[in-house]
């Protein structure tokens, strides 16, 4: 009797727990559509909608190198396996071309599919919920008038029991918090529009925010710096490892053109950022640079003293390089001639006195980059660095970064370096062959009326 | 005094560590070549081979170069007996005012040691880090296909090949 007892409660509680389970994880499929004629659509709407997604920096993930537009399939390492970027162009079969626009507002804001499936949050909705219905519409007429490409997205790699996409129902129930942008009313509107997008559709967080165990953004330290593809987002708040504070001019000129002479050169993930940023309204990216700068904080004044005296430095003519050891000799030969010339970004080297680069707790930007160098985006007015992969050994290249840390940075010296680079060279010839790259250049003005 | 192995010759080199490997060619082995474009690592016509890949001599000081073979063009064939890379240069006409040709052709060969079958994409990705001005850029694209296709052939793998391996 009592047995009886037992085993009817256990299942009752499983029966329990499995609707719960239920209500919370199943969400119903949104009917199919014929699809939409591109020309049913507003042409103002989607050209509102190519600059938000260049704001969103969709094509960085749904693009993949010599690729077409958004047809998806760029892997994405995860520490929990690799996850594919999807197909989101209008193709009925394999892309999202049967999604009507209440399907799409869904998977922006929820992060589920038309069918009703969760999406693994590497696409950013704990972000995105906070984009607009409006916004939204506009994408989806962006999206919905691109080129159809029959694509079908490759099975992401996961192991049990994080392929189960009900797994993500849980993830959300502790992390994706429902809330669309509340404007600050003390804040200006120039403020407000910046924190809009920045917390919404353009994602910052989403590199420059460090993850906790299960993947989710840390809210205890928003912006303390991230990892993305073997590269360092540094922290984009008081705590950046920047020789000289940013201001929100610097930081609009920066996100406006790509490089800064008091910072340096928007390379890795962030090149394509910027490149993106550079074909949106201006008033945007003042937006942004705006309530960045608010993130970032007023310097204290020791900061500021800091800041004036790497500029003072890198204005000082060069005293020539005393050649002891490997690295002073690689310096001289191999960068000095660009990045002491004295000639103006983006041609001329940053001065690395002030790079944030050389003096990140992270060495592995400064890898990358002497590894691969910085490629010219075509017809654009753009920096240019030669890669050194081919001529120096993991050995040498430690030794240079080693040697620039020393005269460069005020910077405990890196640890570990050679394994470091090792790895860089591993890493980076991964990213290479796989990732889109800096393009959609501003050089190209003709394009940025068009829709 | 360091020891530089060019083109399967010893040489004794009395320079700086941070001598830039170009310098050292023109100036002291008199191997002119390689040229100086821009000497920052930007136009490419000082590239040559180290250890099989292709370098820009410019920006390469001598301290990367210890037990290192270097390769310059002078290094693949010569005028009688020009490298299957020199004899389809020559044959598609590539060269207009030919200085950075030198250049092109070293990152060419080392394109062809790797894949010796490239495609259009590949050899104008790989050749993408080096200008010509004269605008024969249809010509190279060319010839390195037509290097390829000798480099196939029995009667042209001769030894000048080797010292470039």
């Amino acid at each position: 009797m009592k047995k009886k007892a037992i085993i009817g409660g256990v299942i009752a509680a499983l029966l329990v727990g499995a609707a719960g389970v239920y209500a919370v994880a199943w969400r119903p499929a949104i009917a199919a559509i014929d699809p939409s004629k591109p020309q049913s659509f507003d042409a103002a709407l989607i050209k509102r909608g190519r600059e938000l997604a260049a704001i969103g920096n969709c094509s960085t993930c749904h693009t993949l190198r010599d690729g077409k537009d958004f047809a998806g399939g760029l892997p994405v390492p995860t520490p929990f396996g690799t996850i594919y970027s999807s197909n989101i162009t209008p193709d009925a079969k394999t892309g999202i071309g049967r999604w009507s626009e209440a399907a799409f507002q869904r998977a922006m804001r929820f992060g589920v599919d038309r069918e009703g499936r969760h999406l693994y949050p590497t696409f950013p909705y704990d972000h995105f919920t906070n984009v607009s219905d409006d916004d939204n519409r506009a994408l989806y007429a962006y999206l919905m008038t691109r080129e159809p490409v029959d694509a079908i997205a490759r099975e992401n790699e996961l192991s049990f029991p994080l392929d189960q996409r009900m797994v993500v129902a849980g993830w959300k129930l502790l992390f994706l918090r429902r809330a669309t942008y509340e404007p600050d009313p003390g804040k200006s509107a120039e403020w407000n529009r910046g924190a809009y997008l920045v917390e919404g559709l353009a994602h910052c967080g989403a590199c420059h925010t460090p993850r906790n165990a299960l993947g989710a953004e840390r809210t205890t330290a928003t912006f303390a710096g991230g990892d993305v593809d073997n590269w360092k987002a540094f922290a984009i708040n008081a705590q950046s490892p920047s020789p000289v504070p940013w201001d929100a001019e610097a930081l609009y000129a920066y996100l406006r053109d790509g490089f800064h002479p008091d910072h340096g050169t928007a390379r890795g993930p962030m090149a394509e950022v910027v490149s993106n940023l550079s074909v949106v309204p201006a008033s945007d990216v003042h937006a942004i640079a705006t309530y960045m700068a608010d993130v970032f904080g007023t310097p204290s004044p020791d900061r500021k003293r800091q800041g004036e005296a790497a500029l003072a430095e890198a204005k000082k003519v060069p005293a020539p390089a005393p050649a002891n050891g490997p690295g002073a000799a690689i310096y001289a030969a191999a960068c000095a001639g660009c990045h002491e010339s004295g000639r103006a970004l983006p041609y001329g080297g940053v001065s690395l006195a002030l790079s944030t680069t050389v003096s990140s707790p992270d060495p592995r930007n400064l890898a990358n980059i002497v590894l691969a160098g910085v490629r010219p985006v075509e017809g654009e007015r753009s920096p240019i660095m030669p890669g050194f992969a081919a001529s120096m050994s993991d050995a040498q290249i430690a030794a240079l970064l080693t040697y620039l840390r020393s005269r460069f940075s005020s910077q405990p010296a890196w640890t570990d370096i050679e394994k470091i680079v090792a790895e860089a060279r591993r890493t980076q010839t991964a990213y290479l062959e796989t990732s889109a790259g800096a393009r959609n250049a501003p050089a190209d003005p003709a394009q940025r009326d068009k829709p | 005094m360091m020891t530089l192995k060019v083109n399967g010759h010893d040489h004794q080199i009395d320079a700086e560590p941070d001598t830039p490997l170009l310098y050292v060619l023109r100036d002291d082995l008199k191997l002119n070549a390689a040229k100086f474009g821009c000497g920052l690592g930007q136009c490419g016509s000082c590239t040559v081979i180290v250890d099989g890949k292709a370098v820009l001599s410019c920006v390469t000081p001598l301290v990367l170069l210890e037990g290192k073979q270097v390769t310059t063009l002078e290094g693949l064939g010569t005028v009688a007996q020009p490298a299957p890379i020199q004899r389809a240069f020559m044959e598609e006409q590539a060269a207009q005012c030919g200085y950075c040709i030198a250049g092109m052709m070293m990152r060419a060969q080392a394109l062809l040691q790797r894949i010796p079958k490239p495609t259009d994409e590949q050899i104008r990705a790989e050749l993408a880090p080096h200008l010509c001005r004269c605008g024969t850029h249809m010509r190279i694209l060319r010839a390195v296909h037509r290097a390829a296709r000798l480099m196939d052939t029995a009667e042209l793998a001769p030894a000048d090949q080797r010292s470039a391996q």
